[in-house]
């Protein structure tokens, strides 16, 4: 009964939604180029079925790669300025000033300085752009850690990798996902960005593109559901390992 | 050095290093308990409790002096020692026995899995948590919780227990249940007891002798011996004898307070 209302209850929402955009443009007698509507997005998806699906696949392995590649570097980042202040008062505020970079300017740049090397400059632009939530959010969860849950373990002798293992760790598991789930929609647009900026035939970017190009706006709009829908896949994954690794830090509902 | 003496505190000064400059906390204390007795250490806010717990837990070294436990001169944390503080400080991803079973994961021992799950059961069944053992802390109310934090501090059957103001957040009733508790567990085991404290009825009912530090830089300004007898219950507090031992010691603390002219106040 519970996990048929957790599924009804946001199917129906999604539903709904289609039904209401497909009345406002029917109402309004939106031409398409102004808003496609759902009924015209199926023939879209239908007719460059098997472009969505490669594309897609581009699209979805290099925005994981990216996010990867950003929960290592982020946590790196985030254990030493959580665990040294020194590092903190260094590092804080370069990567401040660096996340206020707007990451569109950077495409051009990364594209230049490796030309040709789609793939990494994509997978590269997901991870510059959502390793700073991730390196926050550990840092903080282990600079905040009560000094208390330290010495129970350092009374017994027990050695700072040990603390760390058994204590910070994971009492930083449910900040750790929390910004997960902001650096995934992050890594998406990491990834958008350069698909559609310096177009390079790869990527549900791309497809968005050459629907601008061709003037396809049902395309247009179904590659934007198609981008939708790998969002909410990539979140919700994140949000069942959540479940699985820091699931206890979850209040009981009341 | 006296052999009958679990812990020593030998002309022990500190000073923390602040903005300020230094800040001379203690002055050449001294306290010594005896093995397996029970010693509860009484003072106004800011004078140094605290880091008295630190230094016998060897968390840090003293300016000057030094701490004996069992003898010996602490240099770093020994696994003799176990700990509680006001915060039970459990850990809320894991299970209640699970989170007593902690330091027998930390500390050396030749237990094998089932020995220690059996320790850890015993001492749970002894604070009145049996059947609790698989429950999230989350799910246990604040005197529970401390029950557990008193079964992780004792599972590797520490020499030293020290406790920083461990029921100072709980209800008074609450409070008068873990003092029993504490009786229940001295029974039961063989350690040596530093208490810090700052309810007065809390350190007559469970010590065997009362420290009373001065205020900042404290030192040891007066000791009282707790003369009542091993079987103690609360209605020991309400006599003669022990209403004139806490006046005794509200008098103390009020000159520890600096303020040692009579107020209205109560203990
Ligand atoms: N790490 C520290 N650095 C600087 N000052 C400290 C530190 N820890 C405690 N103090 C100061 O030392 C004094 C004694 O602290 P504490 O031992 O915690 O007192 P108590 O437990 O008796 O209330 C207080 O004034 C406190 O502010
Ligand atoms: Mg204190």
């Amino acid at each position: 009964m519970e996990t048929v209302r957790k599924i009804a209850i946001p199917l129906s929402a999604i539903v709904i939604f289609f039904i209401f955009w497909e009345w406002l443009v029917w109402v309004n007698q939106w031409p398409n180029y102004k808003m496609a509507s759902p009924s015209d997005l199926w023939p879209a998806f239908w007719k460059f079925k098997g472009l969505f699906l490669s594309y897609g696949w581009d699209t979805l392995w290099r925005t994981v790669a990216g996010l990867l590649i950003a929960i290592i570097v982020g946590t790196g980042f985030g254990m030493v300025m959580g665990l040294s202040r020194f590092m903190r008062e260094a590092l804080y505020p370069l990567l401040v000033g660096f996340n206020a970079i707007p990451k569109a300017t950077l495409v051009p740049v990364i594209a230049l300085m490796f030309v040709g090397a789609d793939d990494m400059n994509t997978v590269m632009m997901a991870f510059l752009i959502s390793f700073f939530p991730i390196a926050v959010s550990v840092s903080i969860g282990l600079s905040t850690l009560e000094p208390e849950y330290r010495d129970i373990l350092k009374s017994l002798g027990a050695s700072r990798f040990t603390i760390f293992v058994k204590i910070a760790l994971p009492k930083t598991l449910p900040e750790f996902f929390g910004a997960l789930k902001v650096a995934v929609t992050l890594a998406f647009i990491g990834t958008n960005l350069v698909e559609i900026i310096e177009p390079h035939g790869k990527g549900l970017g791309f497809l968005f593109d050459s629907g601008k190009i061709s003037a396809d706006y049902p395309l247009m709009f179904a590659v934007l559901i198609a981008l939708a829908f790998l969002g909410i896949l990539l979140y919700y994954i994140v949000v069942m390992l959540e479940k699985i690794f820091a699931g206890w830090a979850e209040r009981a509902e009341t | 050095m006296k052999e009958e003496n679990q812990i020593e505190i030998n002309n022990v000064t500190h000073a923390y290093q602040t903005d300020d400059g230094p800040l001379p906390v203690l002055k050449n204390l001294n306290i010594s308990v005896p093995i397996n007795s029970f010693v509860a250490v009484v003072g106004p806010s800011g004078c140094g409790k605290s880091t008295l717990t630190r230094l016998i837990a060897g968390l840090m070294m003293p300016d000057e002096g030094e701490v004996r436990l069992h003898g010996e001169v602490i240099t770093s944390p020994k696994s003799s020692v176990g700990m509680a503080f006001q915060n039970p400080v459990l850990l809320e991803w894991r299970s209640i026995l699970k989170n007593v079973l902690l330091p027998l994961e930390i500390v050396s021992n030749n237990l094998s899995q089932k020995q220690k799950v059996d320790r850890a059961m015993s001492l749970l069944s002894l604070v009145g948590l049996e059947g609790f053992e698989d429950k999230r802390p989350s799910e246990l109310s604040g005197g529970m919780r401390q029950r557990a934090s008193l079964c992780r501090a004792l599972v590797h059957r520490p020499e030293v227990l020290i406790l920083d103001e461990p029921f100072g957040a709980l209800d008074a009733f609450t409070r008068e249940d873990l003092w029993q508790i504490m009786h229940e567990l001295r029974k039961e085991e063989a350690f040596t007891t530093l208490m810090i404290t700052h309810d007065l009825r809390e350190s007559v009912f469970l010590a065997d002798q009362v420290v009373v530090m001065s205020g900042r830089p404290a030192n040891s300004q007066f000791v009282l011996d707790v003369t009542l007898g091993n079987e103690r219950t609360l209605e020991d507090l309400y006599t003669e004898k022990s209403v004139k031992m806490l006046a005794k010691l509200r008098h103390e603390i009020q000159i520890a307070q600096g303020r040692s002219t009579k107020t209205e106040e109560n203990a």
